[in-house]
């Protein structure tokens, strides 16, 4: 094994080195890793909670957590992100960025049509829609996780597909590269995937048989169902079924029922009355499949281009999630709906969850569902329809010729037919007529392999008479690097060098360098003028390509909100750009002196029409570690407050500084309020008594200049800043 | 017909109601089991070109060599045996290792021809 350098956080994963030396890399480890969840709940900082896991040695919370200590707590569920920009080698960074927000399960979707290629794919390729899975990209990719969960403290699930034509391949390299999660059901490439049916079948009792052995987890894909028909919550009776069928054709073909995931998915979204479709399944799913693990999905089937919508529908999916059960909680990119998924909308994705599963800790304590009512009756009604299903497949005469009539994502609710159903021919198909009969000495000499097997007497291991496999033997693997040396991920990181290691920046959302920004705009016109102003406004700022990705009516004549994205074609040339130096405070014990020689005293209020109070009472008050803390009095005078009214308390009181606040900034008032304060001083000729502060959101520490003021602060100023900031320019003239 | 299968499912439906959850439960398990028997049973039975492919590659064979071969074995009515089985056997006949058995079977078919007849004998 190759050892590696550990990732720096500070810089940017090196993805040359991580492709250097594949062909010696072997994965550090193998098999699914649940999170470590302790019985007894955990305490992060101020709170207990109750569903939640062991924290992150790095991760990044939600924006609120500053107000909490700044605690992540880490929903106990695993938490999935689907990351397949169709370049895996600026996926890996986007899978790191995932990882610090809680992601631990990467979910890698295979490019368009590999599940019709009869065999391997080798090299890096570009993908559309997806990522080639290859030899070379999953074991860059593992390595990838190695160093990320090393860097995060937790181990990451590694996860794709096993499915197509090429299913039992595809099990074998997963089990020998360390590929931790897959799907796998027959029933997808069949009724999905127009792959043969018997051939789909016969392959899966080998690659699952292959999956058990490489301790590879197992989601199924019945839930591609409801996100297939058109009434996804009418076909919840039919995803019983099929997740029975694969789950009872995985135990026939050895799978452990705890390797087994279920993929579920609430069937409905708002503004149907989501609750009582999805919380009844939920209910019937979990009471039948017990035994098994939940791998709950976020719905797909109803998003449109709005991502604030996805993310609400998504919130009620997780709340299911919570009052039922989910061993995996998976999520959807909110911009599925519009796009390739962006970097930062995986991370959205995750919050998602993070945040209701934070929310809602501890809810079945508090909370149980009524089953004595109709959630109970809903409930059996699906598992009785489930049930007459399952018996008449097998009153026509078994599994395959219920898919030849058509039996499957028919549109209506179970025993009813919109005879819309997706029929599959048994002769027909990709690879039909390609299953053989085994001989009575058909022989495989290698581990992990199902079915009849005419081997030898007297082995210890079916892969004796070879002298190992590579399951047993890995330095058996043979490492393809590159087929096609022009398309590869070589020749791309060449083209993004600038990017990622140079001296060059340009904004992303997939691949490095791709230029693409989101403009958020409202037009006051109508749709369709709208929509035609919103690409024009983008072009004439110099974007390329300007696509309307996104338009919500606000009113038919009124107006639109806009989402208009389109590419910068510029770089920034990194070392132009000029980083404010960050202020060096004075050490607090030197700030306490400091207040009590001078006595340090001040004025504050917000002024202006402003009622915000927020803020500054957080820079004054004790509690919050306010300048109150370092022993500065403070006389407050409340919101909207006149600048004169302060000036003249100041004078009254003795008051070494003026301390004020100002948010609202319609046409730039706080400017104005903040020019206005030192202008009054200078007129009152206590300029240089006072010292002048001014604090806000729309505030920038460079504004003391241009306005006249000796400090100015933005968002996440601390009273010590403040401080700290008075005492400099009370030394600066020489009083202290 | 569809009014039928309705019917028939209320018939159905009238016999559940005597079935507590858990009976449900395990006669629907009973149903999946006896759903999946004849399939796992073809499986059993049965290989397919990327089975066969699979085992190779657990061989210590690369894929474009496997996917070649297990062409080879298929074209000549060998895939029964089982592709491990026919290069294990030519590697046995001709004193290779199972890689270069491969690359025989890639550069002349007719390694392959009376490879199971004559231990037959």
């Amino acid at each position: 094994m190759t050892t590696h350098a550990a990732l720096d956080l500070n810089k940017k994963m090196d993805i040359e080195a991580i492709l250097e030396d594949l062909e010696n890399y072997r994965p550090i480890r193998k098999g699914w890793v649940w999170r470590k969840v302790m019985e007894e709940g955990i305490d992060m900082g101020p709170f207990h909670f109750r569903n939640m896991s062991a924290p992150l040695n790095h991760s990044i919370g939600l924006p609120a957590s500053k107000y909490f200590d700044h605690i992540d707590p880490q929903p106990e569920c695993v938490v999935t992100t689907e990351i397949a920009s169709g370049r895996f080698e600026d996926d890996l960074r986007r899978m790191r960025m995932a990882a610090w927000h809680g992601a631990d399960h990467l979910m890698v979707i295979r490019t368009t049509g590999q599940s019709h290629i009869d065999g391997l794919m080798e090299g890096t390729p570009e993908g559309v829609g997806g990522v080639p899975i290859t030899r070379k990209q999953l074991r860059a990719s593992r390595k990838a996780c190695d160093l990320i969960e090393d860097e995060v403290g937790r181990p990451i699930n590694f996860h794709s597909y096993v499915s197509g034509v090429a299913g039992p391949e595809v099990a074998v390299l997963f089990a020998e590269e360390g590929v931790n999660g897959a799907h796998q059901d027959p029933q997808y490439n069949v009724l999905y995937r127009n792959i043969n049916m018997y051939r789909s079948f016969v392959d899966a009792a080998e690659a699952k048989f292959i999956m058990t052995a490489g301790e590879i987890f197992q989601i199924d894909g019945a839930h591609n169902a409801n996100a297939t028909a058109k009434a996804g919550w009418l076909v919840m009776p039919e995803l019983l079924v099929q997740h029975g069928i694969n789950c009872a054709f995985s135990i026939a073909s050895g799978m452990p029922k705890e390797m087994i995931g279920l993929s579920t998915v609430p069937p409905n979204a708002p503004p149907a009355p989501k609750l009582w479709y999805d919380l009844p399944y939920a209910v019937a799913l979990r009471d039948f499949f017990s035994d098994f693990k939940m791998r709950a999905q976020q719905n797909t089937r109803y998003i449109e281009s709005d991502i604030e919508e996805a993310i609400r529908t998504h919130t009620i999916d997780t709340l299911i999630s919570m009052l039922t059960s989910a061993d995996i909680q998976s999520t959807i990119t909110p911009d599925e709906g519009r796009n390739v998924p962006w970097h930062y909308n995986n991370i959205r994705g995750v919050q998602t969850v993070k945040q209701t599963w934070s929310a809602l800790d501890g809810i079945k304590d508090l909370l149980s569902l009524k089953m004595d009512g109709p959630l109970g009756e809903m409930a059996r009604d699906i598992k009785e329809r489930a049930v007459g299903f399952l018996e008449e497949i097998l009153e026509v005469g078994g599994y395959f010729a219920a898919v030849e009539q058509g039996f499957f994502v028919d549109s209506a609710q179970y025993p009813e037919r919109s005879g819309d159903g997706i029929a599959r021919d048994g002769a027909g198909g990709v690879a039909a007529d390609s299953i053989v009969a085994r001989d009575p000495d058909y022989l495989a000499p290698v581990c992990a392999h199902f079915g009849n097997n005419h081997l030898p007497d007297g082995l210890d291991k079916p892969c004796d008479p070879i002298g190992g496999c590579t399951l047993c033997h890995p330095e058996k693997i043979v490492y393809i690097d590159e087929l096609d040396p022009e398309d590869s991920a070589d020749r791309r990181l060449e083209e993004t060098y600038p990017y990622r290691k140079g001296d060059l920046i340009r904004p992303e959302v997939e691949w490095a360098g791709d230029g693409m920004v989101l403009l958020q705009l409202m037009v006051p016109e109508s749709e369709p003028y709208a929509r035609e102003a919103g690409v024009e406004i983008a072009r004439r700022m110099g974007l390329e390509d300007p696509q309307v990705i996104n338009l919500m009516v606000l009113h038919p004549a009124e107006g639109c909100f806009l989402e208009v994205k389109g590419r910068v074609t510029f770089d920034i040339e990194r070392d132009t750009l000029k980083i404010p130096e960050k202020v060096e405070l004075l050490p607090e014990d030197e700030l306490r002196a400091a207040v009590k020689q001078t006595g340090l005293k001040v004025v504050a209020g917000t002024v202006g029409e402003d009622e915000h109070s927020v803020g500054l009472r957080e820079i004054l008050d004790i509690k919050h570690g306010g300048i109150e803390k370092y022993g500065v009095k403070y006389h407050y005078l409340g919101t909207s407050v006149p600048v004169s009214k302060l000036i003249d308390a100041a004078i009254e009181t003795g008051a070494h500084a003026i301390l004020i606040s100002t948010i609202i900034s319609h046409n730039d008032i706080h400017r104005q309020q903040m020019k206005k304060l030192a202008e009054l001083c200078q007129e009152k000729g206590i300029r240089n008594r006072v010292i002048l502060i001014a604090g806000g959101t729309q505030v920038t520490p460079d504004m003391a200049e241009e306005t006249g003021l000796d400090a100015t602060f933005g968002r996440g100023t601390k009273g010590i800043d403040v401080v700290d900031a008075m005492v400099k320019t009370l030394k600066q003239r020489g009083e202290l | 017909m569809s009014d039928d299968r309705i019917a028939r499912f209320e018939e159905r439906r009238k016999t559940y109601q005597h079935m507590s959850d858990e009976d449900l439960k395990t006669h629907f398990w009973d149903l999946c089991d006896q759903i999946v028997a004849p399939i796992v049973d073809l499986a059993r039975t049965h290989t397919s070109p990327s089975i066969e492919r699979s085992v190779l590659l657990r061989m210590g064979i690369d894929s474009l060599t496997a996917h070649g071969v297990v062409d080879r074995v298929h074209q000549a009515g060998l895939l029964g045996k089982g592709a491990g089985h026919v290069l294990l056997r030519l590697a046995e006949k001709h004193g290779y290792d199972v890689r270069a058995a491969a690359k025989a079977i890639l550069e002349d078919k007719d390694v392959l021809e009376g490879l199971f007849e004559e231990v037959v004998q």
